[in-house]
């Protein structure tokens, strides 16, 4: 089993409403050391064997055809991370 | 009798108000499924609005790939009229039938509310009964309803006229208070605004409240027009 993170976040172009929602939240809460928040997705997608390059190639294509709109989001990463052993 | 689908996907809302819209004008509305891979041979295709597919990566993203699409894309392509409403435009904007993208309203609160709108093309297959400038009033509602594309796109869609309303009074950030956009060939058409909501008086916003029909008796005239 392995699994690729796909992590994707709002063109730096384009405002980002929710980021900007919880930016203006975290002071109220205490939180002042934070000058600005963006707000992204994570996606994991596991594999039964081993992340090949060829499953890493299916990934890469999925994140930008699916799982990203290029219009107002970018790819930032598209990785390899260790799986968790379930006991 | 001209025959107008309406495509219902899994988590379509408006799918019934469309298709009594298009009732109404005096057309046949023919109920399409997602699933369908053809379009049954209608004339025309609205995409209703609701949240397809739950809207849980993007609005649209994944109904974009249902297997109705691929016969929709080519006959859009072909020049069959195309009217997108609400989570149908945000379809289309997934399916690059039509420039941009919607991302969530600029307050992130869901709007609801009668939305005076300004139409700006009357040439379209679903604006040709307007006043090029005329001022309509109908229901908005939605969150993730905020017109977004570069300054590129934007130029070109207003250079080319492809601007089919603004919004009077921007509710949600829309660039340059875009509220609905059509393609080059001006048959398929977008807008976030529900005109299906504004066919009956007493029904609609107030007042007289009917100023969504013309949007499907337009639609019936151009394809009567091309019979």
């Amino acid at each position: 089993m392995a699994r690729v993170v796909v992590e994707i976040m709002p063109k730096p172009e384009i405002l980002d409403p929710q980021g900007k929602a919880v930016a203006g939240a975290l002071p109220r809460l205490g939180f002042t050391g934070f000058a600005s928040v963006r707000q992204g997705k994570r996606f994991e997608l596991e594999v039964e064997g081993e992340a090949t390059e060829e499953v890493l190639a299916a990934a890469r294509k999925a994140a930008a055809e699916v799982l990203s709109n290029p219009v107002i989001e970018d790819v930032v990463s598209v990785h390899v991370a260790p799986v968790a052993q379930e006991d | 009798m001209a025959r107008i689908g309406v495509i219902t996907f899994p988590g379509s809302l408006d799918d019934g108000d469309a298709a009594r819209a298009v009732r109404l004008v005096g057309a046949e509305p023919v109920r399409l499924w997602h699933a369908d891979d053809s379009l049954a041979e209608v004339d025309a295709v609205i995409l209703p609005g609701g949240f397809s597919y739950g809207d849980y990566l993007r609005a649209g993203a994944i109904s974009r790939f249902a297997p109705v699409m691929g016969a929709l894309v080519d006959a859009a392509n072909g020049g069959l009229p195309v009217l997108g409403i609400c989570n149908g435009f945000q379809i289309l904007c997934e399916s690059h039938l039509l420039a941009g993208a919607m991302i969530k309203n600029e307050r992130l609160t869901f709007v609801c509310k009668d939305q005076t709108l300004r139409v700006d093309n009357n040439s379209t297959a679903w604006t040709n009964e307007f006043a090029a400038g005329e001022e309509i009033v109908v229901p908005l509602k939605n969150q993730d309803g905020q017109f977004i594309a570069d300054d590129a796109t934007l130029d070109e869609l207003e250079g080319e006229g492809r601007v089919v309303f603004r919004y009077v009074g921007n509710p949600n950030g829309s660039r340059r208070d875009i509220a609905g956009i059509t393609n080059a060939r001006g048959n398929v058409v977008g807008l976030m605004p529900h005109p299906e909501h504004a066919v009956e008086a007493g029904f609609g916003p107030e007042g007289a409240g009917t100023d969504g029909l013309r949007f499907f008796s337009s639609a019936l005239g151009s394809l009567l027009a091309s019979n």
